[in-house]
């Protein structure tokens, strides 16, 4: 398959995901388009390292590793904001994050 | 025992520490603790000054460079001292003189609290530690440092008594007038330099004299540094027009006036002239200005004097007109004569001056002559002082104002008998009024109130004792210099200063001329003194009308200064400040804080803690990062 196919999905999910993370107001759904933004880049990782290395899969694995990187990381992220999301309900009730605006005093 | 011209930087020392050790303990030390050090370090200077002068009549000379003062570039300028034969004189003068009043100052000053007691010792050190480094310096820098110093010193020292303000007024006005002389001196200084390539004296006189690589200063140059230096001397010495601070600092304590303004500080000028004797010996039109310059104002304050009634004020117009004499010498190239008088004046000088305290001290404060009259009866040392005072000032033999006035009046005839003729007037005035003033305070009948009368007495000896000297010296100081015609080898001074002030040409005039001249001043002035005591023996005060009232008024100059000078600068300084400084110069300063202000309140309104918002901001700097990646960095 070219390529350009996954690259444009890569660039969709990517864009998506931003748009969700600047307009969304629920706090959790702003985290799932974060993900959906880590999992676009993962995605196009594979795609080139593939692209790049087609007759011998195991040369290119490089950009493979660095996908497992990713995905650690994404992990990690999740349970530390998860939990500070806990927290916030527990004082505000509410995860709208127009309610969260106490960073300004 | 080690040479003492190597150990010449004691001479300053001594004062230096005299002024920091009395300056920071002043709270600490009792009066004549203080007293005892004050008198005591300018002693020890006398005393180097002395062996210093034991070497340097055997025709040493010593240039001590002790280190880099200035170093810029190509320019280098050592703190340097020149020990030669000018300089020793005046070490001898400034220490000697100095040591006597200020043995007198500790008995006159003895009213004041002991920490006021300590500033005046204080001022009195520095002033001497400055005018030390002034007649020493090897360099125009160094004696510039003096210069400046002694200007400091005469401010405080007039202002002493600062809890009143005409007498701070008298003090800025001294400051001031001094600072303007100072900026024509520095232009010259710079002028120096930019031609030299430094200030060293040797250099700058072998320069001038066109020993160096056939290189020399242009005529119009050196016109222009000669009088420049000169309007510098003008400030410091008292001359038209920068005389005017003179008689006003007489607000100053009186042994204040003897030291600073009659015996050392006002001969700075005359110091400095001889010292570059080589540059004026070149130029034909700065000694003609330094001639006129000189004996106009030796005539001007002369007249001025006639009409005075403040003790100090006459003295102080005699010691404007006594200097118009010295810079009168100068200018007609007779330079040893004027250090000559220098020497002799300050003598005379510092003793009227001091008799004058004296006569204040016993008057309780009163310093009006009008109020004064037959105070021979009770001072009668004060009175035998004095007269010596005013005959060695009218100049008749043997005392020395004769000799250092005859050579002055010598070297102004060969040059020009129209100014001697006029030189001569100026001289029978100086009698005439010195004697109205002895007539009028110490003969006839006292005219003062009883309360004064019953507090007359004679001061104690620790002030009686320093005129007694003062009177020796001005009998005898004058023998230094006895010219050819009366005795062969008698002119030891010129002889003595030849290393520095190269030998005047031999005189023109006749033997015989020379002892008709003498003759006719000594009888004029006799003349003069036998009318000032017709005149004055019975003395009524009255109303001054017509010229006298003009002589009285000091001929109004300080009223022209104010009108042309002083009160068009007061107007620009109101202009500046309640227009210039208020609205533009704050206005700016504070726009920029209020404009500062104004944008950093805006700027604040960014962070409104939506996280929503601080999101965006990031996603959008990215893109403009990304943008500028790709398409703007080539």
């Amino acid at each position: 398959m070219p390529v350009n196919y996954y690259i444009f999905l890569s660039l969709a999910l990517f864009c998506i995901g931003i748009v969700g993370v600047l307009t969304r107001r629920n706090a959790i759904i702003v985290f799932m388009c974060i993900e959906l933004m880590l999992n676009a880049v993962n995605l196009l990782l594979v795609a080139f390292s593939k692209m790049h290395h087609f007759k011998n899969a195991a040369m290119g694995s490089d950009a493979q590793l660095f996908v497992f990187f990713i995905m650690v990381v994404a992990a990690a992220e999740v349970s530390v904001g998860l939990a500070i999301i806990v927290m916030l309900y527990r004082n505000v009730h509410s995860v709208d994050i127009n309610f969260l605006n106490r960073l300004k005093h | 025992m080690k040479n003492a011209l190597e150990l010449a930087y004691l001479v300053p020392l001594f004062p230096l520490i005299g002024f920091l050790v009395i300056g920071l303990g002043r709270k600490l030390l009792s009066k004549s603790l203080t007293g005892i050090i004050g008198c005591g370090v300018v002693f020890l200077s006398f005393a180097v000054s002395v062996w210093i002068f034991l070497e340097v009549k055997e025709g040493n000379s010593h240039v001590a460079d002790y280190f880099n003062f200035i170093s810029a570039g190509t320019l280098k300028i050592p703190f340097a001292f020149q020990i030669d034969a000018l300089s020793t004189l005046f070490l001898l003068i400034i220490t000697g003189v100095g040591f006597l009043i200020h043995v007198y100052s500790a008995s006159y000053m003895h009213h004041e609290s002991p920490e006021h007691f300590a500033r005046y010792f204080s001022y009195l050190n520095l002033f001497v530690f400055s005018m030390l480094l002034l007649v020493m310096g090897a360099n125009f820098v160094i004696l510039f440092i003096g210069w400046e110093g002694v200007g400091l010193c005469s401010y405080l020292l007039i202002g002493y008594w600062f809890k009143n303000t005409e007498y701070n007024y008298a003090a800025r006005k001294a400051f001031i007038m001094n600072r303007i002389g100072d900026l024509a001196f520095l232009v010259a200084i710079f002028m120096i330099i930019a031609k030299v390539g430094n200030a060293n004296f040797s250099e700058v006189f072998a320069f001038a004299k066109g020993e160096v690589l056939d290189k020399s200063f242009s005529a119009a140059e050196i016109t222009a540094i000669t009088l420049l230096l000169f309007v510098g001397a003008t400030g410091k010495s008292a001359q038209i027009p920068l005389y005017t601070w003179l008689p006003d600092a007489m607000a100053g304590p009186t042994p204040v006036s003897a030291l600073i303004h009659a015996a050392t500080m006002v001969t700075a000028g005359v110091y400095m002239i001889a010292r570059t004797n080589v540059l004026y010996s070149l130029s034909e039109v700065a000694q003609n200005v330094v001639a006129i310059t000189g004996l106009a104002t030796a005539i001007l304050a002369a007249t001025i004097a006639l009409k005075q009634n403040d003790i100090k004020k006459v003295l102080a117009y005699s010691t404007v007109s006594q200097l118009g004499y010295m810079f009168l010498a100068l200018g007609v190239g007779a330079y040893s004569a004027a250090v000559f008088h220098v020497m002799t004046h300050a003598f005379f000088k510092a003793l009227l001056f001091l008799g004058s305290g004296s006569v204040i001290h016993a008057m309780g404060g009163e310093q009006d002559i009008r109020k004064m009259g037959g105070l021979s009866k009770k001072l009668k040392l004060t009175f035998f002082t004095f007269t010596i005072g005013c005959i060695a000032i009218a100049g008749i033999p043997p005392f020395s104002g004769f000799f250092s006035k005859d050579a002055i009046l010598l070297s102004v005839f060969e040059k020009n008998p129209v100014l001697y003729g006029l030189a001569l007037f100026g001289a029978l005035l100086t009698a005439f009024y010195m004697f109205r003033l002895l007539f009028v305070t110490f003969t006839g009948k006292f005219r003062g109130t009883e309360a004064q009368a019953h507090h007359l007495h004679e001061s104690p000896a620790l002030m009686t004792v320093p005129l007694v000297i003062l009177a020796v010296l001005s009998f005898i100081g004058g023998f230094v210099g006895i010219p050819e015609v009366l005795a062969t080898g008698g002119d030891k001074i010129t002889g003595f200063l030849s290393p520095v002030i190269a030998k005047h040409e031999e005189h023109f005039v006749t033997h015989s001329t020379e002892y008709a001249l003498m003759g006719i001043s000594t009888v004029l002035v006799l003349i003069t003194i036998a009318f000032a005591w017709y005149r004055f023996k019975v003395y009524q005060p009255k109303e001054e009308m017509g010229f006298g009232k003009l002589l009285a008024n000091k001929w109004y100059v300080d009223e022209l200064y104010d009108k042309i000078i002083v009160n068009p600068l007061m107007k620009c300084a109101g202009f500046l400040n309640n227009f210039f400084e208020k609205y533009i110069v704050d206005g700016l300063v504070n726009g920029v804080g209020k404009a500062v202000n104004y944008g950093s309140r805006q700027l604040r309104l960014v962070q409104s803690g939506q996280v929503g918002s601080y999101v965006l901001l990031m996603v959008l700097s990215i893109l403009v990062l990304l943008l500028y990646q790709f398409f703007l960095k080539k």
